[in-house]
């Protein structure tokens, strides 16, 4: 098992190379030139000449490319054009925000989509799987933005008991974190369901009844444990996303967090915020990956055999 | 006889699926005695309703779409059929156990065979958890699984091997009735042989009675005191071992005999039964058997005979022996 995970962590350089090569090539064939964004169309030739200079710009693409490399492996990933701060530092004052707001919303989603999804499942076609189906096609269907603004309107505007932005107080965390779980819970749920279904019909379910084993425990111990694989995946890939920044609910409530800085960046055309920004999302996925199936294998046995 | 002295008696169990297709006339108005210590052999073809009862007899047939129209089940002289959930789940796994069909699917993949051994102990014996992963080692022991493997999963594991955890799961409370489905149809040959006769040590020294659902004649030759011969859902001949097996009577009990190859006997063909099983969501009308029966006679198309007592305790579910 620990070989595994040293194994996957070792994994992980050559596919960050292959993500920094992407993105770099993708922000240097774009055209346009950061200098005379950053200074303006009206700069004098020689003071943008200098910025280019000074950036590295004029150098061939191979030269930049490892240099870039080169600093991301010692933690350095430049600085940005508009604020000349490092980009690191950037980031990680930001991450914070992205981070809580991202295991927020999964946790809404998990605690309330896995209940949901089993008790729709142990009663098929009945109201509450009816019922619950019906919702959470609404929520999986309902835009993020729109949900955001209309909780705002209405808990923040109308009710006045919560605030319509920032993420600094409790009060606060609510409205986004609740935009942002929803939609999960509502594909948490779904994914339950069908895997429960799946897996209450089979034998050893049945051998579990037989013992004289209580329904609640059968369906909550012996059937979710052997449910929980596809939702695990799903939840995982989630979190992996969420982790990138919600833009959309970053914007709504101001959050001054990464999804909402990569946007500004682009629109600024900040290209290492651009390159470091993914760089470190496809760092964060990578990990959360490696974290499920970790956790794939406390779950299930076989295929904890499987990892060498 | 009378029911204080039969472990099982099951008089008239009816049980259908209702399904969007039509009502699936799975066991009907089967009747059945076991008696102490004795155990009988389910025979039938695929389909003739042998796990439904099993089920039925645990209360486990699967609801929806499984419902028991009809019937009494006297377990120990006592109705369970009126019993409730909480007092069948005392019942289940303790007084009455189950191996099912295929090792490969009955048992938990993500558990532990010892903790999957001790869940059934802790739940019908008061006794600290140590002392159930215990008593499930020396389960283990009994079907002959060193305890070293007690920490294994199932995974791990050939379908003999889980077999035996699937049976000492079924032993672990000893069990009065130990119902067998067709514990062998998934196992190797010479796995079988071993199965079959830990199954029949275990059975005695537990003095378990027992039903062994099988279609394989030999088992029921090798394992059984008495059988019942199920088709479409009801039991059409019940005898002694011996006596059915020298003694057929009814023409479907005939028919099975003859479909089975006999390396003494040289024939030119085996003569298998004609037709297949009905459809149990169409049943003919009045004897199930007769549109393969070689000697069905007009009535046999318009009433379900009765089963009659032809001696020796041998009953046969067909009006030829009407007398």
């Amino acid at each position: 098992m620990h070989k595994y995970i040293l194994k996957r962590l070792l994994m992980l350089i050559p596919v960050l190379i292959g993500v920094t090569f992407i993105i770099f090539t993708l922000s240097y064939i774009t055209p346009g030139c950061p200098a005379t964004m950053t200074l303006g169309e009206t700069a004098p030739a020689e003071a943008i000449e200098a910025l280019r200079q000074e950036w590295g710009l004029d150098d061939p693409f191979i030269i930049r490319f490892v240099r870039y490399v080169a600093d991301a492996a010692r933690l350095n990933l430049g600085e940005t054009y508009a604020t000349r701060r490092p980009v690191m530092e950037e980031i990680l004052t930001r991450f914070p925000a992205t981070l809580q707001l991202a295991v927020m919303g999964l946790f809404i989603s998990v605690l309330l989509g896995i209940p949901l999804g089993v008790i729709s499942a142990t009663k098929q076609y009945s109201l509450f799987d009816n019922l619950a189906t019906i919702f959470g096609l609404i929520f999986v269907s309902i835009p993020n933005f729109w949900l955001g603004m209309m909780l705002v309107v209405f808990f923040s505007v109308n009710l006045g008991w919560l605030p319509p932005s920032g993420f600094e107080t409790p009060a606060q965390w609510i409205l986004p974190a609740f935009t942002l779980g929803t939609g999960q819970m509502a594909v948490v749920m779904r994914m339950s369901r069908s895997s429960m279904l799946e897996v209450i019909r089979q034998d050893y379910i049945r051998t579990a009844r037989a013992k004289g084993q209580k329904e609640s425990v059968v369906v909550w111990n012996h059937a979710l444990r052997n449910a929980l694989i596809p939702v695990v995946t799903a939840v995982g890939l989630t979190f992996g996303f969420l982790l990138g920044g919600a833009v959309l609910t970053e914007t709504i409530f101001s959050i001054n967090g990464i999804g909402r800085f990569m946007v500004q960046s682009i629109n600024s055309r900040d290209n290492p915020v651009i390159n470091g920004g993914v760089l470190f999302l496809a760092l964060s996925f990578s990990v959360v990956n490696l974290g499920v199936d970790i956790l794939y294998a406390y779950l299930d046995p076989r295929i904890k055999s499987q990892y060498k | 006889m009378t029911e204080s002295n039969n472990m099982l008696e099951i008089k008239g169990l009816t049980i259908h699926y209702v399904t969007d297709d039509g009502v699936v006339r799975a066991v009907n108005d089967l009747n059945i005695a076991i008696g102490r210590g004795e155990s009988i052999g389910l025979v039938g073809e695929t389909g003739a309703g042998k796990t439904t009862t099993a089920l039925g007899i645990l209360k486990l047939v699967p609801n929806p779409p499984g419902k028991i129209i009809d019937g009494e089940i006297f377990l120990d002289g006592e109705d369970i059929i009126k019993k409730s959930e909480p007092e069948m789940r005392k019942i289940r796994g303790n007084k009455v156990s189950m191996i099912f069909q295929d090792p490969m699917t009955s048992l938990n993949p993500v558990m532990t065979v010892r903790d999957q051994i001790a869940e059934v102990i802790l739940l019908h014996e008061k006794m600290p958890a140590a002392k159930a992963l215990e008593k499930a080692e020396e389960m283990l022991m009994k079907v002959g699984i060193m305890p070293d493997r007690a920490k294994d999963y199932p995974h791990q594991f050939s379908g003999g091997m889980r077999q035996r955890v699937v049976i000492a799961i079924a032993l672990a409370c000893s069990p009065e009735l130990l119902i067998a489905d067709e514990p062998t149809t998934a196992l190797d040959v010479t796995i079988q042989a071993q199965v079959l006769e830990l199954m029949k040590n275990l059975k005695e020294e537990f003095n378990t009675s027992m039903i062994m659902i099988t279609h394989d004649l030999g088992i029921v030759a090798e394992i059984c005191d008495k059988v019942a011969v199920m088709y479409a859902g009801s039991v059409v001949e019940y005898a002694d071992k011996l006596e059915l097996f020298k003694n057929p009577k009814h023409p479907y009990t005939i028919g099975l005999f003859n479909s089975i190859p006999d390396i003494g006997n040289d024939v030119e063909s085996l003569k298998p039964i004609k037709g297949l099983m009905p459809d149990p969501m169409n049943l003919p009308t009045g004897c199930p058997f007769h549109p393969r029966c070689d000697k069905a006679k007009p009535e046999c198309s318009e009433k379900i005979p009765a089963g009659y007592d032809i001696g020796n305790n041998h009953i046969v579910k067909c009006i030829l022996f009407n007398q």
